[in-house]
């Protein structure tokens, strides 16, 4: 196991370390040149030359490829070019919005997934479970940025149940930042008007952005209860006389549990990527707003900071996921 | 022995396979889902075909007059911030989906399948190295990838389908890898060598076909998502730029106007949706048919 886990993390940190070459070496073959994005095209030459020595690229690729990793050693990510802030700050004041709207994305969709994935596999043939197929069907071939802006029509603009765009109103004034995480940080402060308010922005993007892992764990549930429901242990649980319900939760759904973990582990990990759409519409400050930013606007230090850690939480989350998958089956052993 | 070295040796047109199921294709046609979906997607190509012939107007020139007009017999589906006729839009953005769809899954499989059979086949050091390789490419969410690359080499609709392939290629690769891992061991591979055949020969006649019926599932099985992520790119602002009728960036240019004229945003994103479900419909039906658990499921 500890053998198993070591070579892993090796492995997840050679697989990184390519992620940011690959992304150094994009980012810099940019046509453009950044140092004209940012100053304008009105800057005088010898700015423009001042400016670039500073940010070190008058340099040689792999000169500031070394230079890059041996400040990213020392912990230092650099300024981002755009906000003028160390990255390090940037990705600490986005990081949190990401992962409350993730979480709550993957805590929705895992719940509603499970609940629907086990009615239609009970329902198995019957109307519901073509019904929930075909919905699951029609719900994965929606691309998410426009599942987001119907609702938005629907939900906000023309029945006004929801807020709009945003994290909280602009009348509601923010609770002191403990965690990051603004629903929690309005509770810790017991601000229960800020904490409603946060909660009620949450709640569309959260739907959004986890509708394509609820559909994919639905699926993965039926499928993986229909192949437990016609093992024998099921039909001795049947025939001792046990409630179906008990026989359904107890007996079968426990067995039928771990791809589904394996599945949420893996969606949790991928909402990243539809994170990145999902801000985009709800004006979402987070991670995926500061990506594409960062990417349409060349800002090198942001691009590389993003980029590194965003592949460092997927790998962790594919990582995790492995070794729930071995904790929780004892028959595969990780040599 | 001797007769199934023979056979194999004068067979080399029609390798010794597990007798492949007649019933395949016919099972997938058979499935009502899977049926309507290559009919949706049918269509589809049809449209797009047809597209300059039927679309009404011009989808690139504005005219100022009609902008932003709601559905009207004129304008069936409205038409956007510059007076532009939806519906033709949409029906010259089918052509540009399906382009980026084909080239990306054309590009991703001439890049992955050939590695995969290649190293998978003489293993060793190399096939070491395109594992690593595939590892980091796969350390990233597909989407951001591809909007590293897209970004770096300007965004242009052509981008999007070098982006896209780049960043899809390592899942086919490992899948023709794994396929072929199998495929060497097969005794009418090991049968085939004994007769001297090279590995040339071996692989181009042999190996290669026995993985080119996997990949193409599992293209079929992606092009949904090829799509989704076309324009999802656009829709952000690394794919196709303005004025073309690209179905994401038809959508984004809707998005100030939603709450008004809610018909810009909404036509395209019907558009994409049906396009996705097409694939995913016969997607579903093919995995219904090649797993034989599902199959002798008596339930």
């Amino acid at each position: 196991m500890w053998a198993y886990l070591v070579r892993r993390l090796f492995l997840a940190g050679i697989a990184i370390f390519g992620v940011l070459v690959i992304v150094f070496v994009l980012s810099h073959v940019i046509p453009g040149d950044p140092v004209v994005a940012i100053l304008g095209g009105q800057a005088r030459e010898d700015v423009i030359e001042e400016v670039r020595r500073r940010w070190g690229l008058d340099r040689p690729l792999y000169e500031q490829f070394f230079r890059f990793v041996g400040r990213l050693l020392r912990g230092d990510l650099g300024v981002s070019l755009a906000t003028n802030r160390p990255v390090a700050v940037d990705l600490r004041a986005f990081f949190p919005a990401t992962i409350e709207l993730a979480t709550t994305a993957i805590v929705i969709g895992a719940g509603t997934g499970l609940a629907v994935g086990i009615v239609s596999a009970v329902a198995h043939g019957k109307w519901v479970d073509h019904l929930v197929r075909f919905l699951s069907l029609i719900g994965l071939s929606m691309p998410v940025f426009w599942l987001g802006l119907v609702l938005l029509l629907l939900l906000y603009a023309r029945l006004g149940w929801l807020p709009g765009p945003g994290q909280l109103d602009i009348f509601v004034s923010r609770p002191p930042p403990v965690t990051g995480l603004l629903s929690v940080d309005a509770l810790l402060a017991r601000d229960f008007t800020a904490l409603a308010n946060a909660l009620s922005h949450l709640v569309l993007p959260a739907i959004v952005l986890g509708s394509h892992a609820l559909v994919g764990i639905a699926r993965i549930t039926r499928a993986s209860m229909l192949e437990v429901l016609g093992q024998d242990y099921v039909k001795v649980a049947r025939a001792k006389g046990l409630a179906e319900r008990t026989v359904i939760l107890r007996h079968a759904l426990k067995n039928a549990l771990l791809p589904i973990i394996t599945v949420i582990g893996i969606y949790y990990g991928g909402l990243l990527e539809g994170a990145v759409l999902t801000e985009t519409v709800f004006a979402w400050p987070g991670l995926g707003r500061y990506a594409t930013s960062a990417m349409l606007s060349q800002d090198f230090a942001a691009i590389m900071g993003v980029t590194l850690l965003i592949a460092l939480i997927f790998s962790l989350a594919n990582l995790i996921v492995d070794l729930a998958y071995g904790l929780l089956n004892p028959k595969i052993r990780y040599e | 022995m001797d007769s199934s070295i023979q056979r194999s040796a004068t067979s080399d047109r029609a390798p010794i396979r597990p007798a492949p199921r007649p019933s395949a294709l016919a099972r997938v046609l058979r499935n009502p889902l899977s049926l309507a979906g290559l009919l949706l997607i049918v269509g589809l190509i049809i449209l797009a075909l047809v597209a300059p012939l039927i679309a009404p107007y011009d989808p690139i020139r504005s005219d100022l007059m009609v902008s932003l007009a709601p559905p009207s017999r004129a304008h069936p589906f409205g038409t956007d911030q510059l007076g532009r006729d939806i519906l033709s839009r949409i029906l010259h953005g089918t052509r540009i989906s399906l382009r980026i769809a084909i080239l990306t899954a054309l590009i991703a499989t001439l890049i992955g399948a050939p590695l995969g059979v290649i190293t998978g086949y003489f293993r060793g050091r190399v096939d070491d190295l395109l594992m690593r390789v595939t590892d980091m490419f796969m350390a990233f969410p597909r989407l951001i990838l591809a909007m590293a690359i897209a970004a770096a080499l300007r965004p242009t609709l052509e981008n999007v389908i070098i982006a896209i392939s780049l960043a899809a290629w390592p899942a086919y690769a490992r899948l023709a890898r794994s396929v072929t891992l199998g495929l060497r061991e097969e005794n009418y591979v090991e049968a085939a060598r004994a007769i001297g055949a090279g590995s040339g020969r071996l692989l181009a006649r042999h190996i290669f076909p026995g993985v080119l019926s996997p990949l193409t599932i599992q293209v079929s099985l992606d092009m949904g998502g090829i799509i989704l992520t076309a324009a999802g790119l656009g829709f952000i602002g690394f794919g196709a730029q303005p004025p073309t009728p690209e179905w994401g960036v038809m959508i984004s240019e809707g998005r100030n106007y939603i709450t008004q004229q809610w018909w810009v945003s909404t036509f395209p994103g019907i558009a994409i949706s049906l396009f996705v479900l097409g694939f995913n419909m016969l997607g579903d039906g093919i995995r219904d048919a090649m797993d034989p658990r599902l199959r002798s499921r008596g339930r």
